[in-house]
């Protein structure tokens, strides 16, 4: 594609949450989007390119949604540094398209208001306007346009209306800088600039920086100034002297910039009728989902139906993919000869990655359904139930988001926690979300649960599932009630809101966030998964045996990776697990899903001949020294209580690492899930011997 | 409780936002929210002068729903009792 040289003019697109800002994203950019990070944070980086009216190249970055450019966490400070220009390796915006929500201008322009502080310019694209017409309000787009004195494009992104006049708008040869602002008070005004000649040498515009720090309360403050002692001096002397003269520092931007944008909505929004007291379609809807009785039936009934789908619709696609991978593996195996080559093809690379692709509906339609919560505006409504039980063991609502997003995985989950202002909740979050059963634990689940229970019927099987995903549950609890006592102490963080209107989904976009994620899977499984694959078979068949017609249970005992197992069998013991469990389990310590193409591994190197037969038929028919079975029920239980609590996932721990910014924290918790797994196996195998079960 | 101290005290003087009732509305005298939220809670649309509904509580009784601006957002009953409101 063309080189940077070439870009006509970078854009940044911002705006509150639930504006459509990322539909628009996508309309512009289509699939050319890149992922990447900010250098030394965790935000998430991404741009897009597309052409504007003549052919130019654009480039698009989004930037997070959010309420205001103030700073309150180092995430909200990337916003900010890059309209700022000060981000390295990212030059400063040449405009912002500003996406506000056309039925609710009222609070969507404050944002505008600071974006116009600026001096960066600045065009709107006022999205949904269908719905703000459905309500009754007109609005006067030139008014707004003069008011604002930036190009103001009506859209509704969800089916393109309005886009080719953002793409004209986005052309012109030239854009212009609003001369409109929110007017600020004398005094205030007076400390502005005061304080603008401070910090003259600093980039973008000064008088936005000098307005941001005048109002940033003092927990922050320190961080922002960057030690910078004069500066901070000024600062406390300015917001002395406003005090004097009967001026909040923090409340009187904000009361400033509310008045223009009352002022500016005066002039351009026209209601018809009595639209304030009437009930809106989301009231309607939210008097039912938020009902004391229906909201928790609602609620359940949601969550129930998640998991039913995930264990019965991607059943059809799961049996394909493996008949597939069977019949590849097959093919493989009869046109290669017979040996070492022959056995890490097949055994290692097609089994062991084979094994966990299977997965990729369920973590589709897993994916589907947390798209469809987020965007239809049902998820806040979630952390809305679920604050008063969340802030029972000191957490957030919106730690619900991240607890649940980690069902899916734990990786997005512990990135989501990236909206949790205050470190300790935000840690505590981190710490336990990996408690949460994420889809690499299904394919464990689900060949313990058949083994389990091989005539029962699907919903029995489900039930079995479900309790196991309530034990993490129960165990995130606790555990983030017991970190919250002790070593993140801290108050139970402030709840702030905000319960978006309810709408349709934009279903392009959806799919567009599930092929995302099938990207990944599939990448990590083509990586990570391979190479894992890869070494498992090579522990599992080397050193050989030095007798050349040993059996291959012989070889699997004289290997690496079978003298590891023999290795902790005293430890696992008491957990009803033999050495071969042992090394399922020493192998899961990179990735959960890794347990079940393991043991196809070792009992398909083992028993070559049977290398069509199912891969849970071997496992029943397994036997102990002794004669009885090695998966009996209760090992079964406690093989699944033992993936329900271990933290058996490389990539969770590099995730948890960048994210802490430390190695303390996945050590911490790795230790401790790994403690707390072998006592919630011990109770369950032992305590299960002594009520008389096998 | 609340009902006593709301009738030995005269209407108009200022209570706090957490003691409404769902469809009452108030409009914000002061702030009192602790701490680095006070800015937030201001730029979410609570300034002085502000009129705030309550919308409803949760189904566990709390947080609580408020209509801000035309927008609908969610604190905690412990936090909006910061909020002072002059009933309307």
């Amino acid at each position: 594609m063309a080189d940077p040289a070439q870009i006509f003019r970078r854009i940044a697109i911002a705006g509150n949450p639930n504006t459509g800002k990322s539909t628009i994203f996508n309309l512009l950019t289509g699939l050319r989007q890149k992922v990447g990070n900010y250098p030394g944070v965790t935000v998430e980086k991404k741009t897009g390119r597309f052409f504007g009216s003549h052919g130019e190249v654009m480039e698009l970055l989004d930037l997070p949604g959010s309420y205001s450019l103030q700073v309150r966490s180092p995430d909200e400070a990337v916003s900010r540094d890059v309209l700022l220009g000060r981000v390295p390796g990212t030059p400063r915006p040449d405009a912002i398209i500003a996406v506000l929500d056309a039925s609710n201008l009222d609070r969507h322009l404050y944002l505008v208001a600071q974006f116009l502080e600026l001096d960066i310019p600045v065009i709107v694209a006022l999205n949904m306007v269908d719905v703000a017409e459905k309500r009754g309000l007109t609005i006067d787009l030139l008014a707004l346009k003069n008011s604002l004195g930036v190009p103001v494009i009506p859209m509704v992104a969800s089916r393109g209306q309005g886009l080719i006049e953002l793409k004209q708008a986005l052309s012109r040869a030239t854009l212009h800088v609003s001369d409109q602002k929110a007017q600020l008070p004398i005094v205030l005004e007076r400390e502005v600039a005061a304080l603008s000649r401070m910090l003259k040498g600093h980039a973008g515009s000064v008088r936005s920086e000098a307005m941001l720090l005048l109002s940033l309360e003092d927990e922050r403050l320190a961080t922002e100034v960057k030690g910078d002692a004069i500066l901070l001096t000024e600062i406390h002397a300015a917001r002395e002297r406003l005090k004097l003269s009967g001026l909040d520092p923090i409340a009187a931007p904000v009361d400033a910039r509310y008045a223009w944008v009352s002022e500016v909505c005066a002039s351009t929004v026209h209601r018809q009728g009595e639209d304030s007291h009437g009930l809106t379609f989301s009231d309607h809807i939210d008097q039912i989902l938020t009902h004391k009785l229906w909201g928790w039936l609602a609620f359940v009934g949601m969550m129930a139906l998640m998991f039913v789908c995930i264990f019965v619709v991607a059943q059809a696609p799961m049996d394909w993919i493996r008949s597939a991978m069977q019949a590849v593996a097959k093919w493989t195996g009869a046109h290669l000869p017979a040996g070492d080559l022959r056995s890490l093809i097949v055994d290692g690379v097609i089994v062991g990655v084979g094994n966990v692709v299977v997965f990729l509906p369920q973590i589709l339609i897993l994916f589907f359904f947390l798209g469809l919560l987020e965007d239809s505006g049902y998820m806040a409504r979630a952390a809305f139930i679920m604050d008063r039980l969340m802030s029972r063991v000191g957490l957030h609502g919106k730690s619900f988001v991240p607890l649940l997003s980690s069902f899916a995985c734990a990786i997005p989950g512990i990135m989501a926690t990236r909206t949790i202002e205050n470190r300790n909740d935000r840690f505590v979050t981190i710490l336990v979300a990996p408690l949460m059963s994420c889809s690499a634990r299904l394919p464990v689940y689900a060949i313990m649960i058949a083994l389990l229970m091989p005539a029962s019927n699907v919903w029995s099987k489900a039930g079995v599932m479900l309790c196991m995903y309530l034990i993490g549950v129960i165990a995130a609890f606790v555990m983030a009630g017991l970190f919250k006592k002790t070593i993140l102490r801290s108050e139970t963080p402030m709840l702030l809101l905000e319960l978006p209107p309810y709408r349709a989904p934009v279903f392009r976009g959806i799919v567009q966030r599930m092929w995302e994620r099938a990207v990944l899977f599939i990448r990590r499984a083509g990586t990570v998964i391979l190479a894992l694959s890869v070494i498992l078979w090579a522990l599992l068949s080397f050193p050989k045996p030095p007798e050349p017609n040993a059996t291959q249970s012989e070889i699997l005992s004289h290997s690496i990776g079978g003298r590891m197992g023999h290795a902790i069998e005293p430890v696992i013991a008491p957990l009803g697990y033999d050495w071969k469990i042992g090394i399922g389990l020493v192998a899961s310590f990179a990735a959960r899903e890794v347990f079940v193409s393991t043991m196809g591994q070792i009992y398909n190197i083992e028993d070559a001949k049977q290398d069509n037969e199912d891969l849970r038929t071997q496992m029943r028919d397994e036997r102990r020294a002794d004669g009885t079975p090695v998966f009996t029920p209760l090992t079964c239980l406690s093989i699944m209580v033992f993936y329900v609590l271990a933290m058996q996932c490389l990539s969770t721990v590099a995730i948890v690492r960048r994210e802490t910014n430390s190695w303390r924290w996945p050590l911490f918790q790795i230790a401790y899930m790994t403690v707390l797994a072998w006592i919630g196996a011990f109770v369950v195998y032992q305590g299960g011997h002594l009520l008389g079960f096998r | 409780m609340s009902e006593s101290a709301e009738n030995a005290e005269p209407r108009s003087d200022a209570e706090p936002l957490s003691g409404l009732q769902p469809g009452q509305r108030g409009k914000v005298t002061a702030i009192e929210v602790p701490g680095a939220m006070r800015g937030r809670v201001m730029e979410m649309g609570f300034t002085i002068g502000t009129v705030i509904e309550v919308v409803r509580f949760a189904p566990m009784g709390d947080p609580m729903e408020f209509k801000v601006r035309g927008a609908h957002i969610s604190l905690r009953k412990a936090e909006a009792a910061g909020i002072r409101v002059q009933r309307i």
